[in-house]
C-alpha cells in the first residue's frame, strides 16, 4: 500500500468523545465476487489436473493446423505424475469427463460474473485503473514495495494498487477468456460453425500449445496468489472472502 | 447422490483441498462412484445439447489446399488387422469386399467396391483430430453416406447409423461405433475409399473407413463391412453406442 499512512475515512468526522476513529465501512467482497471466487477456484483446480492427463495422451505440442507424431514439435514432454492428475492414474476418457463438466462451470461462472461485476460496480470501482494510476511514480512505488516485501502482514485497507489489478485484470479478461476461447477452438463441430476461431489462433495445434502455456500461466497466477495471501494476513484474508470482511469506504 | 459421505466431502472439498494428496483420493472416490460419474457425464450433455441446438446441422468443416496436407498421416488404434475374414481378403486386394446395408432399411443389400467407385464421389481435404490430442490433414474421397441411406431407404423408426468393422478389438469384440442420422446427411460425411489420391492405406482403414469430419478420431469407424440402421443404441454392444463407449466411457458424442 503507497498511501498506507494517509488517514482512514471517517477520521475527519470522527465520533466526538472517542480516541479511535471509526471508519465508515462497507462488505470488502460481495456475494457474488466470493461465489464465484470459490466456483473459479475448484473449477481451476480440477481443470488443470484433469487436463495434465489428457496431455498424457499426447504428451507433444505444435504450432498451425496439424501435428501429430512425425512432424516438427516445439515441446516433447515425458508424462505428468500420477499424483498431479485427475483422476490419479491415466485415464483419458475419465479425465476428459471431469475437464468438460468443469469447463462449463467456469465458463458459465466467468460469464455470470462479468455480467454481474458490470452491474453492481466491481469492475468500475475496484479492477479499473484510473488515470493517475498510470503515473510512472505510483508504478515505480508499487513495484519497488513489492519487491522489498513492504505489503507483508498488510490486508489491503483502501482497494488494490496497480500490480493487484493488472494481475487481476490479465487473470479474469486474458488469461480465463483465453482458456476458454482455445478450449472451445480444439472442438471439431465448433471450428465448423466458428471458422473464424482457429483463423484467429492460427490453427488447431496452435489452439492447444497456447492452451497449454495460458493452463501454466494460470498456475503461476495461482502460486503467486496463494504465496500472497499466505504472506498478509493469511486467516483474515481468508475469512473475508468466506464472509464478505469489512473494508473502509473510499473518498472519491 | 446416494452416497452420503462422498458427497459432503465434495461440498468440503470446495473450501479445503488444497492438499493434493487429499484431493486425489477424493476425487479417485468420486470418479468410482457412479452417482458422481453420471453428474459429470452431465457436462458432455450440456455440450452436444447446445452444439445441436446453436451449430447449423450442415456447417462444414474448414477444407484445406492439398498444399497444407500432412506429409505422413498417421494410423492409430487397429492398423493392421489380424482377424479373419481380413488378411485373406486383404491378399486379394479386397476383390470380394463389400459394404452391408441391413436393419431399418427398405432395400437391405450390399454394394461392392467397384458399385461403391461408380456412385457420386466427394473429396475433401480436412483435418482429423484424434481425441489424444493430435491432427492430420488428409484428402478423403468416397461416397456420401446420405447417398446410400436414400439408396436402401432409411425406414422411419431409425434414428442412428451403426458401423461395423472387421477389426478385433481387446475380449474379442470388433470395433463398431455409430452416429446419428443428422451427422449422418451431414454433406461431408462420406465413406472414403481413398486417402491422398490413393486407395486407403491399411492403417488408415483399408479398403472402407468412415468420415464424419465434425467428431473426433475415434467415431470414424476404419475396416468398414456394414452399415445398420437402428431405432436406439440400447442392443448395440454394451448399449452406449461404440466400442470405446462402452469399454472405457468415451463421450457418445466426440464433437469436443
Amino acid at each position: 500500500m503507497d498511501d498506507a499512512a494517509e488517514p482512514i475515512l471517517g477520521d475527519q468526522n470522527g465520533a466526538a468523545g472517542s480516541d479511535q476513529p471509526s471508519p465508515v465501512l462497507r462488505t470488502k467482497h460481495a456475494l457474488p465476487t466470493r461465489l464465484w471466487h470459490w466456483l473459479t477456484a475448484i473449477s481451476v483446480i480440477v481443470l488443470f489436473m484433469s487436463g495434465l492427463n489428457i496431455f498424457n495422451a499426447h504428451p507433444m505440442l505444435y504450432w498451425g493446423s496439424y501435428g501429430a507424431n512425425a512432424d516438427p514439435h516445439w515441446l516433447k514432454l515425458s508424462q505428468f505424475p500420477a499424483w498431479a492428475t485427475i483422476p490419479g492414474y491415466y485415464s483419458l476418457a475419465d479425465a476428459r469427463l471431469w475437464h468438460f463438466f468443469f469447463a462449463i462451470i467456469l465458463a458459465f461462472g466467468l460469464l455470470a460474473f462479468l455480467l454481474v461485476s458490470i452491474v453492481n460496480r466491481h469492475i468500475q470501482r475496484d479492477l479499473h485503473i484510473g488515470r493517475r494510476e498510470w503515473a510512472r511514480d505510483n508504478i515505480r512505488r508499487d513495484i519497488v514495495s513489492h519487491a522489498k516485501f513492504e505489503f507483508v502482514g498488510e490486508t489491503t485497507q483502501k482497494g488494490y494498487n496497480w500490480l493487484q489489478k493488472i494481475t487481476y485484470i490479465a487473470a479474469i479478461f486474458i488469461l480465463i477468456p483465453g482458456m476458454i476461447v482455445t478450449g472451445i477452438a480444439m472442438s471439431p463441430a465448433m471450428d465448423a460453425n466458428w471458422t473464424w476461431l482457429l483463423e484467429l489462433l492460427g490453427g488447431r495445434q496452435s489452439a492447444r500449445s497456447i492452451h497449454f502455456i495460458f493452463a501454466w500461466s494460470l498456475f503461476a497466477f495461482f502460486l503467486l496468489h496463494i504465496i500472497l495471501v499466505l504472506l498478509t494476513r493469511p486467516l483474515a484474508q481468508m475469512r473475508g472472502m468466506i464472509t464478505g470482511g469489512r473494508k473502509p469506504v473510499e473518498t472519491d | 447422490m446416494s452416497d452420503t459421505p462422498i458427497s459432503r466431502r465434495a461440498l468440503l472439498g470446495s473450501t479445503a483441498a488444497i492438499g493434493s494428496g487429499l484431493l486425489l483420493s477424493g476425487c479417485d472416490r468420486l470418479n468410482g462412484s457412479e452417482t458422481f460419474r453420471g453428474i459429470l457425464q452431465t457436462g458432455g450433455d450440456v455440450n452436444f445439447a447446445v452444439h445441436r441446438a446453436l451449430g447449423s446441422h450442415s456447417a462444414l468443416a474448414r477444407e484445406f489446399p492439398i498444399s497444407a496436407r500432412s506429409p505422413f498421416f498417421r494410423g492409430n488404434g487397429t492398423q493392421n488387422p489380424t482377424a479373419a475374414p481380413y488378411p485373406a481378403a486383404l491378399a486379394e486386394n479386397f476383390a470380394n469386399w463389400t459394404l452391408e446395408a441391413r436393419g431399418l432399411v427398405d432395400r437391405p443389400g450390399r454394394w461392392t467396391l467397384d458399385a461403391l467407385r461408380a456412385m457420386p464421389q466427394r473429396t475433401q481435404t480436412t483435418r482429423h483430430d484424434c481425441v489424444e490430442g493430435w491432427s492430420a490433414i488428409g484428402t478423403w474421397t468416397g461416397v456420401p453416406l446420405r447417398l446410400l441411406l436414400d439408396q436402401v431407404g432409411v425406414q422411419k423408426a431409425a434414428r442412428y447409423v451403426v458401423f461395423r468393422c472387421a477389426d478385433v478389438m481387446g475380449g474379442g469384440i470388433p470395433y463398431y461405433e455409430s452416429i446419428d442420422l443428422i451427422d449422418a446427411r451431414h454433406p461431408q460425411t462420406i465413406i472414403a475409399h481413398k486417402l491422398n489420391d490413393q486407395p486407403l492405406p491399411v492403417r488408415n482403414g483399408a479398403p472402407l473407413r468412415l468420415r464424419v469430419e465434425t467428431q473426433l478420431g475415434y467415431k470414424h469407424a476404419k475396416y468398414l463391412q456394414a452399415i445398420e440402421l437402428v431405432a436406439s443404441l440400447e442392443d448395440i454392444g454394451q448399449g452406449k453406442g461404440g466400442y470405446w463407449e462402452d469399454v472405457a466411457s468415451y463421450a457418445w458424442y466426440a464433437g469436443i
